[in-house]
Order: C-alpha cells, then structure tokens, then sequence
C-alpha cells in the first residue's frame, strides 16, 4: 500500500516511474520491429555507440542540457547503423561480425572520452557517467515531457506507417515491387528506434537499453502470432518492467533503477518463454510427455496382446518382469498399466501379473489388424 | 488492355547486370506477347532469378530497359504482379494467410490508407481459387510449403495483374499443388495474362508452358516451346550437364567454360 500511495504522492518516484513506463512503451513497441527483423543486434550497437555521441555533444557545448546530449547520442547511433551498412555492403566481413566491431568501437572511444573527462574535474563534467548504467533518480518532469514527445512521435509514424512497416518486415522485395520506397521506409524505421534507445539513455544507460529493445518483444512474441497484439503486449511489459523496476529501486535498498528494470523485464522473457501462450516450451513439454506416455501405454496393450496371442490364450496373465523386458528403452510400465486398468482393458490377475480384460482383447485386436495385414 | 494487345506485354532490350565487376547478365533480349506462358531454364547461376528482380526494380541493371505493354516498369506497376521464392521471408512472422494474401492490395491502397472489406473480399476470393480458403485465419508458421506456395499465388492475384512474374513456384510443392498451379497458369493464360515462370523441371516445360527461355547468362535461346526447346538448345545453355545427367558422354562444347564458372553463384 505505502508504494502505491508513493507512486502517486511522491514526485521523484512518480516522475521516475512515469519515464520508466514511457520508456518501455516506446522501447517495446520498436524493439518488436527490431526482433521481426533480426535486427535485435543492432539496437545493441546503437546504444553502446550512443555514449562517444552524448559526452562529445557536452564536450563541444558544455552544456548538460538534455537536448544537446540526446542529440549527440542520436548522431553517432546514426552514424554507427550507416557504417554497419557500409562494412557489410563493401567489405567481406559479414554482419555479426560487423556489430561486434562497430559497438567495441564506439564503445571503447566513448570510455576513453569518458575517463578524460574524470581525470581533468571540473564541476560541469560530474554525473556523465549516469549515461554508462542510467540514474532514473535524476529524471525530472521535464526529461519525462521530452521522452514522452519523442516517443510519442515515433509511435505516431508506426501508427500512420503500419502497413508500410509490416510489409518492409515482411517481405521487402514485394513491398518495393508494389513501387513503396523501401530503402527510405527502412531508413526510417532505423530512425525511429535510434529515437527510441535516446530517450531511455539518461533512465537505464547505454549499456543496458539493448534489454528494454530487445526482451520486451522477445516475451510478447511468445504469447501472440498476431503483429498489432505483438507490439501492444510488448508495450505493456515493458512499461510493466519500467515502473516496477522504478518503485523496487525506491525501497531505499540502494538499488539503481535502470539494473532492477532489467532484472523484471528477464523475468517476464522467462515465464513467458516457459509459459507463453503461443510457444510456451512448458506447455510442449506437456504434449510432448502426453504423447510419450500414450505411446507407452499402446506399447504395453500390445506387448500382452502380443504374449496372448503366442499363448493362444487371450486371458494368459504375464509378470511386470516380462512387460518390462519387452520395455526396456521406454520404462512406465507400471504407470501404463495402471492406466490401461482403470480404462478397464487390463486387469491383475494375481499379484504382479497381468492379462488382458475382454474389451483390452477387442482394443488390442482392432489396434493389431491393420499392421499384421 | 485491349487497345494494347499489338504491343509486347514485355519488351526486355539489352538487359545486363553485374555484382561488382562479374556480369549476372548479358545483353539480354526478350519479348513476350500478352497470353503465354513462358518459363525461364537455365543452370544455378544462370540469372533466372537477377532477370526477373532486375525487371521489377529491385536490381539496378548497367545497361538496358524493359517495357511493360510499351512503358516503362515505374509507371505500369498496377499491370504487373510477383510471387517471390517461397524461401525469401520468414514463414515465423507474426500474421495469418489472409493479411499475407492483402499485402498483395497495399500497391493500389497507396500511403497511409488500411486495407477495407473489398480488399478482404478480393483476398478471400483469391484464397478461394487457389483452394486455401479454409485457411484464411490461420498462422502463416503453420502451413506446409505447398500452401505456402499457395498463398503467395493468392497474393499475386489481388494483384489483378496483366503479367505475373513468379520465381520458382514449383519448388518443394507437392503433386497436388503443381496440379492446381499449373491449371491457375492455364486460367490465367485464358485471360489473356501473360505469366513468367522461373522453372526447374526441363521434363515439364513442354507440358506447362508455351514459350521458353534458356539462358546462361546471355540469351542462349527464347521462343515457342516447339521450335527453341531442343536438346542443341539446351546443351549450349547447360554447357556439360545435360550430358552429364543422360550419361552420354563428357565432351563439353567449347565456349561454354566462361558462363559455367558463374554457376558458382547464388541463381
């Protein structure tokens, strides 16, 4: 009750929450395009790339202001997708490769940058390094309107663009048949995710962003073979994990926000991989041992069939031993003929052996006369 | 289209292309009169596959043009229609049969406008002729690849089309499903729709198709099946294969070693 009553009433945590949920909205709306696209990846290499953008943005303004940070980190995330595109295009390096080298790049240029600036102090470079792991606590009603502009907009043309985007995700070579600009659409949609890692950088840093991009479409994908409910249940855990995340940091554990948001956002891959409605590998597990037992059970039907009918008595009652020798690879058949006798085929004749019921004979033969053909 | 019917449905002169510095294609000609089936045979390599992208854009060609009933592709697009290989997008993808069949509707739709029920209609119709109207609501992820194959030739026929483009349809289907497609060219045939087929089966062509064209690079031979599909033909266009496959003999035509060192490379 006290964190609900703090969601509302309390303005650091409410602001923080707000921009976490924004965040995750964005973040799981555009992360599902990315992951339809194996693209995942280079959210990644954008966000890491983003840190060199955001501290030579303030080296050459000298400004902290928000804007001129997330415009720097918006550039260089530009800037490392277009040389993605021209490493892969012109060179015989293929594209994981590429991803690797662009993101240790950007990424080692910008923590040298960034011990720099540590080693010469002066009070204005202070709280850079928020930008590495985030610091959500810092969030202020402004920084929350910015991201929800942005954000909002960058939704507002996956809206408008649906179809467009479905068919650059779809089938590409189509869509440019039908005459649709796919090298601009694609353009793009690589802007509208840029725009979508930036605002999450001041809240979660760029080293964590690429699991706000990534998990919350990894999860939604597990429980909807349908785009539009895709991104909508993508949106929602990610904005689940955001203020989750936001009011389990405020618990004053010393917790930071951006960590503890991944950590929620894994657990929902988690379940979501175990028990999605569409793909939960528990539920192919179930099939799977359901089929199997079947299986062993049929196994076992015919196995005393089999041994009655060498005994040209339908009833000869037969040991476990002897069922289980003729078992060996699938074992359970205790558990089958259990099954098998409260289905009212087999019955125990005297302790540990086992004959066939009338109905198990008629079952047995019926399942038995097609293969002996 | 009838005021059209003089002109070529395709005009195809001096089409060459190249990856890097290695032609795909070579000054190649073609034209193909409005209501034939034509099939397009070749080797792997032989850019069956280059010749169609690079007539509907999607590879920028060198040199050369290509005429859609005596204009340029950009402005004909409404008149044409495509099946890409099956194999060219993720079957996993997140959507039913019939969004997959409207995607054929979005060239007409036009920016920012969502397919409506006509288009619905004109999706499930098209689902209804390729016999897969029973699937319309189902997960593309769950379709063998005959319906697969089926439901990009449902897409194509949205498109309500005078000349389809398709790569490779036959590949991987059953006998049931290179029945139907096969009866679908013949209707569409008898509309008066030409059809470009990238085909593999030499068996079949004189069966499926009226027209043909072989090629290996350049243009080795292209007219009615009756007079261009000769077993002279077909040894200049697979160089030592054909031989290779009936088992008489190795000997291999001069001239055919420059093209077959292309084989190499992805069709």
């Amino acid at each position: 009750m006290d964190l609900l009553n703090s969601l509302f009433f309390d303005y650091t945590i409410r602001t923080v929450a707000l921009g976490a949920a924004v965040l995750g909205i964005v973040a799981g709306a555009l992360g599902s395009f990315a992951l339809l696209r194996r693209q995942s990846l280079l959210g990644d290499a954008m966000s890491h790339a983003a840190l060199p953008g955001v501290l030579l943005a303030f080296m050459l303004t000298g400004s902290k202001a928000p804007v001129a940070l997330v415009l720097g980190a918006a550039v260089a995330g530009v800037l490392a997708t277009f040389l993605l595109l021209a490493i892969t295009r012109y060179s015989r390096i293929k594209e994981d490769a590429a991803l690797g080298v662009i993101l240790s790049v950007f990424f080692g240029f910008g923590l040298l940058l960034l011990t720099f600036l540590q080693r010469n102090p002066t009070a204005a470079q202070a709280g850079l390094n928020k930008f590495l792991f985030g610091q959500a606590a810092t969030l202020l009603t402004r920084d929350v309107v910015v991201m929800a502009l942005f954000g909002g907009a960058a939704l507002l043309v996956v809206v408008l663009l649906w179809k467009e985007f479905k068919l650059l995700s779809f089938d590409r070579d189509f869509g440019a048949s039908l005459g649709y600009p796919m090298t601009v659409l694609d353009a793009l949609l690589t802007i509208l995710l840029v725009i979508g890692i930036v605002i999450g950088l001041q809240a979660v840093g760029v080293v964590l962003m690429s699991a706000l991009i990534v998990a919350p479409a990894a999860a939604a994908r597990q429980w909807t073979d349908r785009l539009s409910t895709m991104i909508v249940v993508a949106s929602a855990f990610g904005a689940l994990a955001g203020v989750a995340g936001a009011l389990i940091s405020s618990l004053g554990t010393g917790l930071s926000t951006g960590p503890v948001v991944v950590l929620v956002i894994s657990v929902i891959v988690l379940l979501s991989l175990l028990f999605g409605a569409a793909r939960g590998l528990a539920w192919a597990w179930l099939r799977r041992r359901r089929s199997r037992r079947t299986l062993r059970t049929q196994a076992v039907l015919a196995n005393l069939h089999d041994l009655a009918v060498e005994h040209h008595n339908p009833h000869y009652a037969h040991s476990v031993a002897t069922l289980r020798a003729m078992n060996r690879y699938q074992g359970g058949v205790r558990h089958s003929l259990r099954v098998l006798a409260d289905q009212g085929l087999v019955h125990e004749v005297t302790p540990g052996n086992w004959a066939l019921t009338d109905a198990g004979v008629a079952r047995a033969g019926a399942a038995d006369a097609p293969a002996q053909e | 289209m009838d005021n059209q019917t003089n002109l070529p449905a395709i005009d195809i002169t001096d089409l060459t292309v190249a990856y890097q510095d290695k032609p795909v294609l070579w000054d190649v000609d073609l034209q193909v009169p409005p209501g034939v089936l034509l099939a397009i045979v070749g080797p792997n390599g032989a850019g069956k596959t280059t010749l169609i992208k690079s007539v509907l854009g999607l590879i920028k060609p060198v040199a050369g043009q290509t005429l859609i009933f005596g204009a340029p592709y950009a402005t004909q697009r409404r008149l044409v229609a495509y099946v890409p290989q099956r194999g060219s997008v993720d079957w996993d993808f997140p959507t039913s049969v019939l969004d997959v069949v409207m995607m054929g509707r979005y060239g007409r739709l036009g920016w920012l406008r969502r397919p409506g029920r006509d288009d619905r209609e004109a999706a499930l119709g098209a689902l209804e002729k390729v016999g897969m109207a029973r699937y319309a609501g189902r997960q593309i992820s769950q379709l063998s690849g005959g319906q697969q194959q089926r439901t990009f030739l449902a897409r194509a026929l949205v498109q309500d089309a005078q000349v389809y483009f398709m790569d490779e349809p036959f590949q991987g289907v059953d006998a049931t499903t290179e029945r139907a497609i096969v009866d679908l060219l013949k209707e569409l045939r008898g509309a008066g729709k030409s059809v470009v087929v990238v085909h593999h089966d030499l068996q079949t062509v004189p069966e499926y198709f009226d027209w043909v064209l072989l090629l290996n690079i350049r243009r080795i031979a292209a007219g009615p099946v009756g007079v261009v599909f000769t077993e002279e033909n077909l040894r200049r266009a697979y160089g030592g294969r054909v031989g290779f496959l009936g088992g008489n003999g190795h000997s291999e035509p001069a001239g055919t070693a420059a093209p077959r060192r292309a084989e190499t490379q992805a069709g």
